[in-house]
C-alpha cells in the first residue's frame, strides 16, 4: 500500500487563510486532525476527497505515493469516506449497499460471495437481504465500513465517525475500525473532537488552531 | 471519461434548454400579437404599419368597461386571497388545523380552475346546491329564484371563484416561504416578548415573508387579470372581461377582427402591467405606513377578532370547494331533478352511459398532451436542479424571474401571437404546438414544487456515492433519483394536474384540432347540458387525482421494505 501524501496544502477562505498543512500518512497509520469546530477540519477532507466547496481555494497536492489525486474527479480518487453517520443507502438493502461499492470484477456469482464473506467476518452474514433502517447503530457503522472497504480504496478519510454511536459500543466499534484499517495497510486521517478517538487511534495527533496553523505534533513516542 | 464528459454536457445544455422553454414562447408570442396589433401581418394582407386595429378596438362598445372589470376582479381577488392567507397564517400556524389544510393543499391546487368554477356556478346559480338547500322553508321559494349570480355585473362571482383558487395556491407557496424566512424563530421570538400570535405574525414574520411571496403574488394578479375560462364561465357577459372579448373576437370568422383582437391582446398585456403596478404602488404604501406600526410596541391588535374572521373565511372558502366538487357529483348522476329537491333521486348512471362513446377521445388526448409536456418539463426541471446542485450555488434572481415568466405575461398576449406566427410562417397547428404550448406552464409548476426538495438533499449522499467509485451518471440513477422519488412523483402529478386543466393553450394552438376534456367541459359549461357538464368537469379531476394517487402509492410499493424511505419515517 501506498502512502498519503499531503505536500504543503494551504487552504483559503476568501482572503482569509484557513489551514496549512504539510505531512504523509504511511501505510497502516491513524493521523488524527483535532481542533475546535470551524477551523476547517472538514475542508481538509473535502479536498482530500474531491469536494471542496467553491467557497473555498486550495493550493498543494494530494499524492498517493507517486499517483498526484487532486486532479482527479472524486470517483477516480479511490479514498474511502466514512461520515458521522454511516448513509447506508436506504433504496438498497444490506447487500445491495455493499454491491454499490464493490469494483466490478469477477462474476456476479464471486461478488456475491465476497459479499458473503464480508458479512460473515462481522457475524451479519444473515442482514443481507436486510432494510438497513432496522439495523442498530453498531450494525450500520460496521455495514458502513465494510462497504468502504469492499471499495477497495487506497486510503481512508473518517470524519467524526464514532461521535453519533452510543457510548456503550463507541468502544468497541473504534477499536475495530482501526484494526481493520491497519489489517489493509491503509493510510488513514481521521477528523475528530474526542480525545478518546486519538488516543485510541493511536497515532500522531495533529492540533489545528483558530488561527489555522498547525500547533503541536504529538507523537505517540512524545506522551509515552 | 466519456461517460463523464456525456453527464457534465447534458447538465451544461439542460438549463438553457429549460430557459429557451420558458422564455422564447413568451417573448415571441408578445412580438407576434404586436405587430398585428399596428396593421402588420402579411399573411392577412397587413403590409404596412398602422394605428387602425387600436382606433377600431377603442370604439368597440363597453370596451372600457372590460377593462375596468378585468383590473377590479383581477386586484380585488388578489387582495382577498393574500388577506385571508395571511390572517389564517397568523392565527394558525403551528395548530391542528393548519396541519389538517396542509394536507389538504396539493390535491385541492390540483382542481382545474375549469372544474372548480363550474362546480362554484352550479352551487350558486338561481337553481343550485345552495338555493335548494334553503328552500322552500327559509326562502320560501318554490321556483327558483331570479337573481343573476354566477354571471352579475359587479363580477362578484369571478371574484370568489378566483378566491377559491389562489387562496390553496398561496398557502401553498407560504409553506416553503415560512422556512425560507425562518418564521418558526421569528414567531418564538416575538411570542416570548410578549406579542400575541398574530400580531407577532404580522409585525414579526410578514416583513420576511411577503418578499418571498412576491413572485407568487404577481403570478396571481397576471393570471386574475387574464383568465380566460373562469371568466367565462363565471364572470359577467355583458360585458365580459377584456381577456373573454379577445378570444372572442380570434375566433371571429371575420380575418380582419385578427388585428383588433391583436391591439386587444396587447390592451390586456398593458392592463396587467397596469394591474401589477397599481399593486407595487399599494405595497410601497403599506410597507411605509406599516413601518412605526411595526416598532410601536403594540402587542396585540384585535388578535381574537381577526382570527374568528380568517377561521371563518378560511372554512367558507374550502367548505364552498368542497360543497362545489360534491354537486358536480351529484349532478353527474341526476335524472330529473326538479327544483326544491335537495337531492336527485334516484340517481342514475344514464348520463354516464350515454356520454361514454364521447368520452373516449377526449380522455386519451388529455392524457397524452398531459404526459407528454410533464415527461418534457420533469426532464428538463431535474437538468436545471442537477446543474445547480453541481455548480453548488444558489439560483440567480433573473433565474427566478425566467421561472415566473409564463405566469407573469397574460397567457392570452402571448398565445394569441404564437398563433399569428403560427399563421405567418405556416406551421400547422395541432398536437405538438399543443404539447409545447402546456410545457410551458407546467415547467414553473413541476420546478417550484421540486425544487426544495432537491436542495435539501443531503450532499453527503452523493459524495459517499462517488467516494465509493461511482461516476455522475451512477450517482444520479442509482442513488440520488431513488432517494428523490417521492417528491419527483409528486412533482410529476402536479405537472400532470396543471396540463389536464390547461384551457386557452389547448383551444388557441391546437385549433380546434385537440379536444381534451377540458375544453369541452368549458364550452359544454356556456350550454344548457348541466348532467353532461358536470361529467366532464368531474373527469378534470379524476385525471389528475389517478395523477396524485400513482405518486403516492408507487414509492410505497417500490420501497415497501424499506422504512427508511417511507413516508412517516425519522
Amino acid at each position: 500500500m501506498a502512502s498519503l501524501i499531503l505536500d504543503d496544502i494551504v487552504i483559503h477562505q476568501g482572503q482569509q487563510r484557513l489551514l496549512s498543512l504539510d505531512t504523509a500518512v504511511a501505510p497502516g497509520e491513524v493521523l488524527t486532525v483535532m481542533g475546535p469546530s470551524g477551523v476547517g477540519k472538514s475542508t481538509l477532507l473535502a479536498f482530500i476527497a474531491g469536494f471542496l466547496s467553491p467557497a473555498f481555494q486550495a493550493q498543494g497536492r494530494v499524492l498517493l505515493e507517486e499517483t498526484r489525486i487532486d486532479t482527479l474527479p472524486a470517483e477516480q480518487r479511490h479514498v474511502g469516506l466514512l461520515f458521522q453517520d454511516p448513509l447506508l443507502f436506504p433504496h438498497l438493502d444490506v447487500a445491495g449497499n455493499l454491491a454499490f461499492g464493490m469494483v466490478r470484477e469477477g462474476t456476479r456469482r464471486q461478488r456475491r460471495a465476497r459479499i458473503h464473506d464480508a458479512l460473515s467476518s462481522v457475524g451479519l452474514e444473515a442482514f443481507a437481504g436486510r432494510d438497513p433502517a432496522t439495523l442498530s447503530g453498531g450494525q450500520k457503522a460496521r455495514v458502513a465500513l465494510l462497504r468502504v472497504l469492499l471499495s477497495q480504496p487506497r486510503a481512508i478519510l473518517l470524519d467524526e465517525p464514532f461521535s453519533k454511536l452510543d457510548a456503550a459500543r463507541r468502544d468497541e466499534i473504534r477499536h475495530w475500525v482501526f484494526a481493520r484499517v491497519r489489517d489493509h495497510r491503509l493510510p488513514t486521517l481521521m477528523v475528530t473532537h474526542d480525545e478518546a478517538d486519538a488516543r485510541a487511534a493511536g497515532g500522531r495527533i495533529l492540533r489545528l488552531t483558530e488561527r489555522g496553523t498547525v500547533m503541536g505534533l504529538t507523537d505517540q513516542e512524545e506522551r509515552a | 471519461m466519456t461517460s463523464a464528459v456525456a453527464y457534465r454536457l447534458v447538465v451544461g445544455v439542460l438549463p438553457w434548454l429549460t430557459i429557451a422553454l420558458l422564455s422564447v414562447p413568451v417573448v415571441a408570442g408578445v412580438l407576434g400579437a404586436l405587430a398585428p396589433a399596428f396593421g402588420w401581418l402579411p399573411a392577412l394582407g397587413g403590409e404596412r404599419l398602422t394605428l387602425a386595429p387600436w382606433r377600431q378596438l377603442f370604439e368597440v362598445p363597453g370596451i372600457v368597461d372590460m377593462a375596468r372589470l378585468s383590473l377590479v376582479t383581477g386586484l380585488v381577488s388578489a387582495a382577498l386571497s393574500l388577506g385571508l392567507v395571511v390572517l389564517f397564517l397568523g392565527s394558525f400556524l403551528h395548530t391542528a388545523l393548519y396541519r389538517r389544510i396542509q394536507r389538504w393543499l396539493s390535491p385541492l391546487l390540483a382542481v382545474p380552475h375549469a372544474a372548480a368554477a363550474i362546480g362554484l356556478a352550479f352551487l350558486l346559480a338561481p337553481s343550485g346546491w345552495v338555493a335548494r338547500g334553503i328552500s322552500p322553508w327559509l326562502s320560501g321559494w318554490a321556483y327558483p329564484p331570479d337573481y343573476a349570480f354566477p354571471g352579475d355585473a359587479w363580477g362578484l362571482s369571478l371574484i370568489l371563484g378566483l378566491v377559491v383558487k389562489e387562496v390553496p395556491f398561496l398557502l401553498l407557496m407560504s409553506l416553503a416561504a415560512l422556512v425560507q424566512c425562518q418564521a418558526g424563530e421569528r414567531l418564538r421570538v416575538a411570542r416570548s416578548l410578549g406579542y400575541r400570535p398574530l400580531t407577532a405574525f404580522l409585525k414579526g414574520v410578514m416583513p420576511g415573508l411577503y418578499p418571498l411571496l412576491r413572485l407568487p403574488l404577481y403570478a396571481v394578479i397576471a393570471f386574475a387579470t387574464s383568465t380566460v375560462d373562469v371568466a367565462m364561465i363565471l364572470g359577467p357577459t355583458t360585458p365580459s372581461t377584456l381577456a373573454v372579448s379577445v378570444v372572442g373576437w380570434l375566433n371571429d370568422p371575420t380575418l380582419s377582427m385578427r388585428f383588433m383582437a391583436s391591439a386587444g391582446a396587447m390592451l390586456q398585456l398593458l392592463l396587467t402591467l397596469a394591474a401589477l403596478s397599481i399593486w407595487w404602488a399599494l405595497e410601497r404604501l403599506v410597507a411605509r405606513a406599516s413601518r412605526g406600526w411595526c416598532r410601536d410596541g403594540r402587542r396585540q391588535c384585535g388578535d381574537r377578532w381577526l382570527a374568528g374572521m380568517a377561521w371563518l373565511a378560511m372554512r367558507t372558502v374550502l367548505g364552498l370547494m368542497m360543497a362545489a366538487l360534491a354537486g358536480l357529483a351529484l349532478w353527474s348522476v341526476a335524472g330529473y331533478w326538479p327544483f326544491p329537491a335537495f337531492l336527485p333521486w334516484p340517481p342514475t348512471a344514464h348520463n354516464w352511459l350515454n356520454a361514454a362513446d364521447d368520452l373516449v377521445a377526449p380522455v386519451w388526448q388529455s392524457l397524452g398532451v398531459a404526459l407528454a409536456a410533464t415527461l418534457v418539463s420533469v426532464v428538463l426541471v431535474l437538468g436545471a436542479l442537477e446543474a445547480e446542485t453541481q455548480r453548488r450555488r444558489p439560483m440567480r434572481p433573473w433565474a427566478q424571474l425566467i421561472l415566473y415568466l409564463p405566469l407573469l405575461v397574460p397567457s392570452v398576449a402571448f398565445l394569441f401571437g404564437l398563433v399569428m406566427m403560427q399563421a405567418q410562417m405556416g406551421v400547422r397547428p395541432g398536437l405538438g404546438a399543443v404539447i409545447i404550448g402546456h410545457a410551458v406552464f407546467v415547467l414553473p409548476y413541476v420546478f417550484l414544487s421540486l425544487a426544495e426538495s432537491y436542495r435539501r438533499l443531503d450532499p453527503r449522499w452523493s459524495q459517499q456515492a462517488s467516494s465509493l467509485g461511482a461516476g455522475p451518471w451512477r450517482v444520479f440513477w442509482r442513488v440520488r433519483l431513488p432517494l428523490l422519488l417521492t417528491p419527483v412523483l409528486t412533482a410529476a402529478a402536479v405537472g400532470f394536474a396543471v396540463s389536464i386543466g390547461q384551457y386557452l393553450p389547448t383551444l388557441l394552438l391546437g385549433a380546434g384540432r385537440v379536444v381534451t376534456v377540458t375544453t369541452e367541459a368549458v364550452s359544454l359549461a356556456s350550454g344548457g347540458d348541466r348532467r353532461l357538464t358536470a361529467i366532464y368537469a368531474l373527469l378534470q379531476l379524476l385525471l389528475p387525482a389517478l395523477g396524485f394517487m400513482l405518486a403516492m402509492l408507487v414509492p410505497r410499493y417500490v420501497f415497501r421494505r424499506r422504512r427508511g424511505l417511507l413516508p412517516g419515517a425519522d
